[in-house]
């Protein structure tokens, strides 16, 4: 199956389930590799590998002290992929929101048992 | 009384040529469904206050169509499909066709697989849309669809950053 290679291409990168979990943990702040493996119940390996293609396209940053690798997100770079989703996100949002009006009343007309 | 909080429909990107849309809702999962499925109740929501819907007509059966047209200021935006599974107040599997399409893109590169399906619990509804495109370009296009100014300003800085950190 043709893919654009994940490393080159921020937007596939943060598509992957498993790598969206090590973005959302790294939300709170930075985290030594070992903390975010706690916090997913993932390999250690597995946790490696992911960090090392959201670092490649930029999403995090790395920082070593002493033998321990600490990753932070890097918002500059997500913050495209953000807008771009968002504005579609929003017509979604506000469509949602007229539905739940509609199903407030609806609630309401079968909660009263009268119809009309 | 139940308090109706708005909450944000969350968009996810599973895989290249999908979007994953998913919201949750006050209200059981029959009434969801009704208001996903008739006409009327459609006319009320559908539009997003983006115009006003002078089309909805749904044919709610296998292989039966839809089409939804809003006016928006003079400009036309419309959808059509076909049902294509329905498990009733569970699941509609739909095709969607936006019919505004720039030219050069066929239909069946621009159409839609659309899986809706609704999940109770505790009264609350949680609705999924899974929007499976042709390929990852009709994906993104949907996506760029509802965007006007910033998108390339924003994609240009994607690309400069992405390449910067090859």
């Amino acid at each position: 199956m043709a893919r654009a290679a994940t490393t080159t291409d921020a937007f596939n990168a943060v598509a992957e389930p498993r790598r969206r979990q090590i973005l959302d943990v790294l939300t709170g702040g930075e985290l030594a590799v070992n903390d975010v493996v706690d916090r997913l119940g993932l390999s250690q390996p597995q946790v490696s590998k992911h960090l090392r293609v959201l670092r490649q396209v930029g999403a995090v940053d790395v920082r070593e002290d002493g033998r321990q690798r600490f990753y932070r997100l890097n918002g500059e770079a997500l913050k495209p992929i953000h807008d771009w989703i968002a504005r579609y996100e929003e017509t979604w949002s506000e469509r949602f929101d007229r539905l739940d009006s509609v199903l407030q009343e609806l609630k309401k007309e079968e909660g009263d048992g009268s119809d009309d | 009384m139940a308090v109706t909080t708005s909450r944000s429909a969350k968009v996810t990107l599973p895989a290249d040529d999908q979007i994953l849309i998913t919201r949750e809702f006050d209200a059981p999962r029959e009434l969801v469904y009704k208001a996903f499925t008739t006409p009327e109740l459609v006319r009320r929501w559908w539009h997003a206050k983006r115009g006003e819907m002078t089309v909805a007509d749904i044919d709610l059966r296998v292989g039966g169509t839809y089409r939804f047209v809003m006016d928006s200021g003079g400009f036309e935006v419309g959808f059509h499909g076909e049902y294509l599974e329905i498990v009733p107040g569970e699941k509609i599997v739909s095709s969607e066709v936006y019919e505004g399409l720039p030219e050069g893109v066929s239909e069946e590169d621009g159409s839609t697989v659309n899986t809706a399906t609704f999940t109770e619990e505790d009264g609350r509804t949680t609705l999924t849309l899974l929007i499976q495109a042709a390929n990852k370009t009709s994906r993104d296009a949907i996506i760029e669809s509802g965007m006007e100014d910033g998108l390339q300003d924003a994609l240009d800085l994607l690309e400069e950053t992405a390449q910067s950190i090859r």
